[in-house]
């Protein structure tokens, strides 16, 4: 599954680059938002795959039953994806607002700072 | 001796103040310490003396085993004899000559910060001390010559000092630490003169090398002489301390130091002989075309270094006790003729030497003064400086490997334009006709006079009586630049020989010379290919290149396009990640995909096709619906391989997303094509590149472990330790408190920073 999952991943990073090597603002939110989730996918996908083993506990256990995934790269991915959400919740808005003041979508004509 | 060395930065703090508070008599009072260090450094002569050497060590960090240590030997001591007793009438001289100027107090205090350094410098055992103290004095010599920082010239030449010294600071700080490894792993100086087999490391030459960088830039070398004569935009009591004792002998003290470790290499050898011979020569040339009274003094300081730093490097015993008999007198009687310029320079108001004439009537101290350091200036009888000479030529007979002829010619030409020119600094403002000067002439108060007087006094006890000097500090000084004892006789008659010759060759043509001097100082007027052509216009080049250089990778790299950025960003991590991909991968990589169910497959295809849609799409409406699709694909493999956790906040923050999107988005403009098919084609191919680095990623580092994860260890703790049964929850709220209290920080600056957007939006509007 890893194999596959190498290859979707791929997919995902080369079409986040792409979006944001584009010159418009949206497109380069739209290229944020998918290199967020490419990340925390490769982090997710290096720590091995493994099906129907959560990480959690019975009650009155110590361990969780037959084997486990290994949690800490869902807990770093989780930290990760709602900063991620943060980020791109900041970067919307100002973009936004870019938009309002300089009344240009193209970032090729955003280059100097007095606009 | 810990005392000693901070005493000076002690000071430094409190001198402003106390020169505010005591006035007229302010440089008297200051120059105590240094005249206290100089008491307390003669008290070490008769130790030194008898040929021991000391070293004090002070733990700083005993865990560490770092130290503070300092070692006294002759050499040490007689250039701390040097700093502080020159520094003391420094000091006083000081008080008269910038007597009433607004920025005295400041002064003062970067003037014992510089003696400080320089002190620590010459004292230090340990090689990183040492380094640390170089660089202080390069950094208050950059102050002290930008000391009239109104003036452009003087900003400009204060910049180019230090830029120059500390660029072979820098060097030098690589060749020490590659000592040090030479050595052993020994970080003294003890310890590396005492290392064997150090010529066998495999970096020996680029040590060398970075280490001459260093002390030539330091001493004023050819190349590197031209900031030297430009440090004289500083006050004159800085120059005369500069160019005396300190700060550009501080390369020589190092030359000096590491000359019984080094002396063997031939590379050594010629390096030192071959520059130093031509800064000697040098500094003459450009000391003969030049009319300032400082200008004079300076080329000549240009050729003493190169003097030494030959001396040094023909290695003889002969050669060394040369070297430290030169350093000595030149020390003595350079100090005295700057004091005497600046006395000249104070009193007349002009620095040209050829516009004063006939002061002898109205300053005749000075006028006595500067005859008798001047005889020894040209090396005359019976003066300090003929003994010294008289060695040098003879040292320069010598030289090894062929170098004799070469070294003896330039001592005899150099010599015959420094006679002229001590004729002219002593003679030209002093007789004759009395020419109309700036300023009405005359003699200087007792406080610039001091200094000149006592240090000509001694050139000329020294070189009556050589033995006080050879046995005192000469010849520690010898034994320890030389490595082996020996004893060193100073005498001013040694019979009838070579250098007696020599000298006297040199004495005659010189005074033909300085009869010729308005003759030859014409002809060099013009020659101006050497201001064409001439180091310090390289110097200029070499800056302007740097400015050059800089804007045109701005120009390149960031030249404000966006995509650009991203672009040199991509490539250089494909570039990196994927050369060091190919040199550790050498198995063909697995493609095991027979494990896969067919939904597993249903979803990663919906993920990949949602994401190339979002890309090629024209509406913005089907781009954010395809990055839910994408979104909730990804939530689903989350369940699906046993992330349930991250399965449901992938969920929850892709529903916001898209609503966030569909809310702003639809503010904003149509999806417009604004590259051309050229460059679409160009992004993807960078972008694809970067794809398939990832996948390869992935497949090489699937079966890698390089360490035992704490993960297990965490799943342990879990129950008993953090008592919660979702294990991932546990480590985000116990294990990694803190990381999640940083998100949590992070998220509410991000929701500050929308709020006040937003804010300021309805503001513009009011408005």
């Amino acid at each position: 599954m890893e194999t596959l999952m190498a290859f979707v991943v791929g997919a995902l990073f080369a079409a986040s680059i792409y979006m944001m090597l584009r010159r418009s603002l949206v497109k380069l939110v739209i290229g944020l938002i998918l290199l967020s989730n490419s990340a925390n996918l490769l982090i997710f996908t290096v720590s091995g795959l493994e099906r129907g083993l959560p990480p959690l506990i019975a009650p009155g256990e110590t361990l969780p039953a037959g084997g486990w995934a290994d949690p800490l790269p869902q807990a770093l991915i989780l930290t990760a994806i709602v900063i991620g959400f943060g980020v791109l919740a900041f970067a919307v808005v100002l973009i936004h607002r870019a938009y309002q003041v300089v009344k240009e979508d193209d970032l090729d004509k955003m280059r100097s700072t007095d606009t | 001796m810990l005392l000693a060395v901070l005493s000076g930065f002690i000071l430094c703090a409190l001198a402003p103040w106390l020169t505010r508070s005591f006035g007229e008599r302010a440089g008297w009072l200051l120059a105590l310490l240094p005249a206290a260090l100089f008491v307390y450094f003669l008290t070490w002569v008769p130790a030194i003396a008898d040929g021991e050497s000391v070293i004090i060590t002070y733990p700083w960090i005993p865990g560490l085993d770092v130290n503070l240590s300092f070692l006294v030997d002759g050499l040490s001591l007689l250039f701390a004899l040097l700093i502080s007793g020159i520094g003391t009438f420094i000091i006083i001289y000081a008080g008269g000559y910038l007597h009433g100027h607004e920025y005295l107090p400041r002064f003062y205090a970067i003037m014992f910060a510089f003696m400080a350094s320089m002190l620590g410098l010459v004292v230090s055992d340990n090689i990183i001390t040492l380094f640390v103290f170089w660089e202080l004095t390069s950094i208050t010599s950059y102050m002290l010559i930008g000391f009239n920082h109104e003036d452009k010239n003087a900003r400009w030449y204060a910049l180019q000092g230090l830029i120059v010294t500390v660029a072979g600071g820098l060097a030098l700080l690589a060749g020490l630490v590659m000592l040090a490894v030479a050595a052993g792993g020994e970080y003294t100086l003890s310890g590396i003169l005492a290392a064997e087999d150090m010529h066998a490391a495999p970096f020996f030459t680029g040590m060398l090398l970075a280490i001459l960088f260093g002390t030539f830039t330091k001493s004023a070398q050819v190349p590197f002489h031209f900031w030297l004569p430009n440090a004289m935009a500083a006050p004159t009591p800085v120059s005369a301390f500069l160019h005396s004792a300190t700060m550009v002998k501080a390369g020589v003290y190092l030359m000096a130091r590491l000359n019984p470790a080094m002396a063997e290499s031939d590379l050594w050898f010629y390096m030192l002989g071959i520059f130093g011979a031509l800064t000697m020569l040098t500094g003459s040339v450009m000391a003969l075309r030049s009319t300032g009274v400082k200008a004079i003094l300076a080329y000549t300081t240009i050729m003493a270094l190169g003097t030494l730093t030959m001396l040094i490097g023909i290695g003889t015993e002969g050669a060394i006790i040369a070297a430290m008999t030169f350093l000595l007198a030149h020390a003595l009687y350079k100090a005295a003729l700057f004091m005497l310029a600046g006395a000249l320079d104070h009193e007349t108001g002009t620095k040209d030497v050829t516009k004063m004439g006939g002061l002898r009537h109205v300053m005749p101290i000075t006028f006595i003064a500067a005859c008798v350091a001047a005889l020894s200036l040209a090396g005359l009888p019976p003066l300090f400086g003929f003994i010294a000479k008289e060695l040098m030529f003879e040292a320069t007979l010598g030289a090894r490997g062929g170098m004799a002829v070469f070294t003896a010619t330039l001592a005899v030409l150099s010599a015959i334009m420094i006679v002229a020119m001590a004729a002219v600094f002593a003679l030209r403002p002093f007789t004759g006709a009395r020419k109309e000067t700036p300023k009405t002439p005359h003699e200087a108060p007792p406080s610039m006079l001091a200094g000149p007087v006592v240090l000509a006094g001694l050139s000329l006890i020294f070189g009556l009586a050589g033995f006080i000097p050879a046995m005192a500090i000469v010849q520690p000084a010898v034994a320890a630049v030389f490595g082996a004892e020996l004893s060193v006789e100073l005498y001013l008659w040694h019979g009838i020989n070579a250098p007696l010759m020599m000298s006297i060759l040199a004495v005659i043509l010189g005074l033909v010379l300085f009869w010729k001097w308005d003759t030859v100082l014409d002809g060099f007027k013009r020659l101006t290919f050497i201001d064409r052509f001439g180091a310090e216009r390289g110097y200029e080049r070499f800056m302007d290149a740097i400015v050059w250089v800089a804007e045109w990778q701005t120009r390149i790299l960031q030249n404000g396009y966006m995509s650009n950025y991203l672009l040199v960003i991509v490539l250089t991590i494909v570039g990196l990640t994927g050369w060091t991909l190919l040199g550790h991968t050498d198995t063909p990589m697995p493609l095991a995909l027979a494990d896969v169910n067919l939904y597993e497959a249903v979803v990663a295809a919906l993920v990949v096709a949602g994401a190339v849609f979002a890309s090629v799409t024209r509406s913005r409406l089907g781009a954010v619906a395809t990055l839910g699709i994408v979104g909730f694909g990804i939530a689903l493999i989350y369940v699906l391989f046993s992330a349930p956790d991250l399965g449901t906040t992938q969920i929850m923050v892709e529903t916001l997303t898209v609503i966030l999107l569909v809310l702003v988005l639809f503010r904003l403009p149509e999806f417009i094509n604004y590259s051309s098919a050229g460059t679409r084609v160009r992004d993807a191919a960078v972008a694809l590149s970067l794809g398939g680095l990832m996948t390869l990623l992935i497949l090489a580092v699937n079966d890698a472990t390089v360490a035992e994860p704490i993960s297990d260890t965490l799943v342990a703790w879990s129950e008993p330790e953090g008592h919660g049964r979702n294990i991932v929850n546990v480590i985000l709220v116990d294990f990694r408190a803190l990381d999640t209290l940083g998100e949590i920080f992070v998220i509410g600056l991000a929701a500050i920073g929308v709020y006040a957007m937003i804010r300021f939006r309805a503001e513009d509007k009011a408005q």
